[in-house]
């Protein structure tokens, strides 16, 4: 997986507006490339098509002009995804384990793996608990961990963590890096938190209200650990916040 | 563990040994064995029809009851699973279904007869006919229910139809299949009943009929009494346990 494409003509929505049926433009010609290993976050205010991104990338949402292509390295012709989505949507029927192996249930050591995992998120104790006894904390753990198990070239996060207590949601971050860390892949991180979009991601992609453009691509180039009351931290948060309000004007 | 379930199967026990107690008063005072014999009368009955051919036919009956359960299940839950995930075949089946929902089983049942003669095959259909509606119904409302954010974990994950179905739509609808597994053998065997009487020349319901034109009460309570009992141990040990592994991750 060298790298992705994506070729956004047009993407619309259906709207009723009392009794015509009018169509709201998500995106038009929105356009822009991911390299290998680079940690994107897409950051943008609320109802700006974050998430119709995500599913188009993914590939849930075919309704649109335009194209998502994988530009395939010779030793892994494999397009892999993964995607965290803004709720656990862990299935209720399956214990904590049973979750993370859902993904890789047809490989032949997918116990280990899903073992290996369950250990790398602290769950160990709880692998064989059904979700609805776990905390919403555990379960955006297993969610996270069901995302990394197939080892995916792409991985999606939309907002995942969101709304969950402060020193779990940090935890939960670091986490996130540690796992990437082990086999790089490209992740698409969605968030409108800009502290968090800049712990995280290598690149910012700015999305302008609708129809969404890409206000500003911005290459993060503070080094990892990275510490949200260094000046740097704070400084480029300063540049960023200001440098876009002004371009959503 | 232990004392919860000795507790339960105390409470349950007891509640049918004081339900024979009353029976046994009732019959005293009314006194005519052709109007309520009384539970030893029954008993002694049992004892008489178990040396001879009561359990043959409570078998072919079990028979019919569990082909027709297995077949209704199976169809109905096809039929229902479709017609909730294809809004358009739901527009062209739902007349069909309210329809089927609403013709009594009696003409069901003499119209097989009539159809197919008066055989094992159109007896069984008719009981399968009877019941893959209110399956249909049960299991439709179960698909429409389902969490659709669950199946596009699938998606994502590029699983075929197939496995999706396997794997996320089916262990959704679990309580549906219970619920409609429960009513559905419930309804059954009192069809499996007036379908023996009607058209076969086995089964508790002929023998019953048979009982019915000689006025023996005795015996028909006697298969009754005995048919009933198998039917609530297939809940008990049975159905429940099956329902109790299937839904225990629901708080």
């Amino acid at each position: 997986m060298n790298q992705i494409n994506i070729e956004i003509k047009k993407k619309t929505f259906p709207l009723k507006t009392q009794n015509k049926q009018s169509e709201n433009l998500i995106f038009k010609n929105l356009n822009f490339i991911i390299k290998k290993s680079q940690f994107v976050s897409i950051f943008g205010p609320s109802g700006c098509g974050k998430t119709t991104l995500l599913n188009i990338i993914s590939g849930l949402d075919k309704d649109f002009d335009g194209s998502v292509q994988t530009v395939n390295s010779s030793t892994n012709p494999n397009k892999n995804i993964s995607y965290m989505f803004q709720a656990p949507r862990l299935f209720p029927w399956l214990t904590a384990i049973e979750n993370v192996k859902f993904p890789i249930k047809k490989k032949k050591n997918c116990e280990k793996i899903a073992f290996e995992f369950i250990k790398k998120i602290g769950l160990e104790r709880y692998k064989n608990q059904y979700p609805n006894r776990l905390s919403g904390g555990m379960q955006r753990r297993i969610a996270l961990a069901r995302a990394f198990a197939p080892n995916p070239n792409i991985l999606l996060l939309d907002e995942p963590f969101i709304s969950i207590d402060k020193k779990i949601a940090n935890s939960l971050r670091k986490l996130l890096i540690k796992l990437w860390k082990k086999n790089k892949p490209i992740i698409i991180f969605v968030t409108h938190d800009l502290d968090e979009a800049i712990e995280l991601a290598d690149r910012i992609c700015f999305l302008s209200n609708l129809p969404s453009k890409i206000l500003l691509d911005y290459e993060v180039n503070l080094n990892r650990p990275r510490n949200q009351n260094s000046k740097e931290f704070i400084s480029l948060k300063r540049l960023l916040s200001s440098t876009t309000r002004l371009e959503r004007k | 563990m232990n004392t919860i379930l000795k507790n339960e199967l105390f409470r349950r026990f007891i509640s049918i040994l004081f339900l024979i107690l009353i029976w046994e008063i009732i019959s005293r005072i009314i006194g005519d064995k052709i109007i309520l014999p009384s539970p030893t009368d029954v008993a002694e009955s049992i004892k008489y029809h178990a040396s001879k051919d009561l359990f043959h036919h409570v078998y072919i009956t079990l028979l019919r009851v569990f082909t027709a359960f297995f077949l209704a299940m199976i169809i109905g839950s096809v039929i229902g699973i479709v017609m909730g995930r294809k809004k358009k075949i739901d527009d062209y089946l739902d007349g069909w279904l309210i329809l089927a929902l609403n013709v009594p089983a009696l003409v069901t049942i003499i119209l097989c007869f009539i159809w197919f003669g008066l055989n094992e095959v159109a007896a069984v259909l008719a009981v399968t006919i009877n019941k893959i509606p209110t399956v249909t119904v049960i299991l439709r409302e179960g698909t429409k229910a389902i969490d659709e954010k669950l199946i596009e974990v699938g998606k994502v994950y590029k699983m075929s139809k197939f496995d999706i179905t396997k794997d996320i739509l089916i262990p959704q609808l679990f309580p549906y299949f219970i619920s409609a597994a429960r009513s559905g053998l419930a309804l059954i065997w009192k069809i499996v009943l007036v379908v023996e009487l009607l058209g076969r020349s086995n089964g508790v319901g002929f023998k019953i009929y048979e009982f019915f034109s000689m006025f023996d009460v005795t015996s028909i309570l006697a298969y009754t009494v005995v048919f009933v009992l198998i039917i609530m141990s297939i809940e008990w040990f049975l159905v429940e346990p099956c329902e109790k592994k299937l839904t225990e991750w629901r708080l």
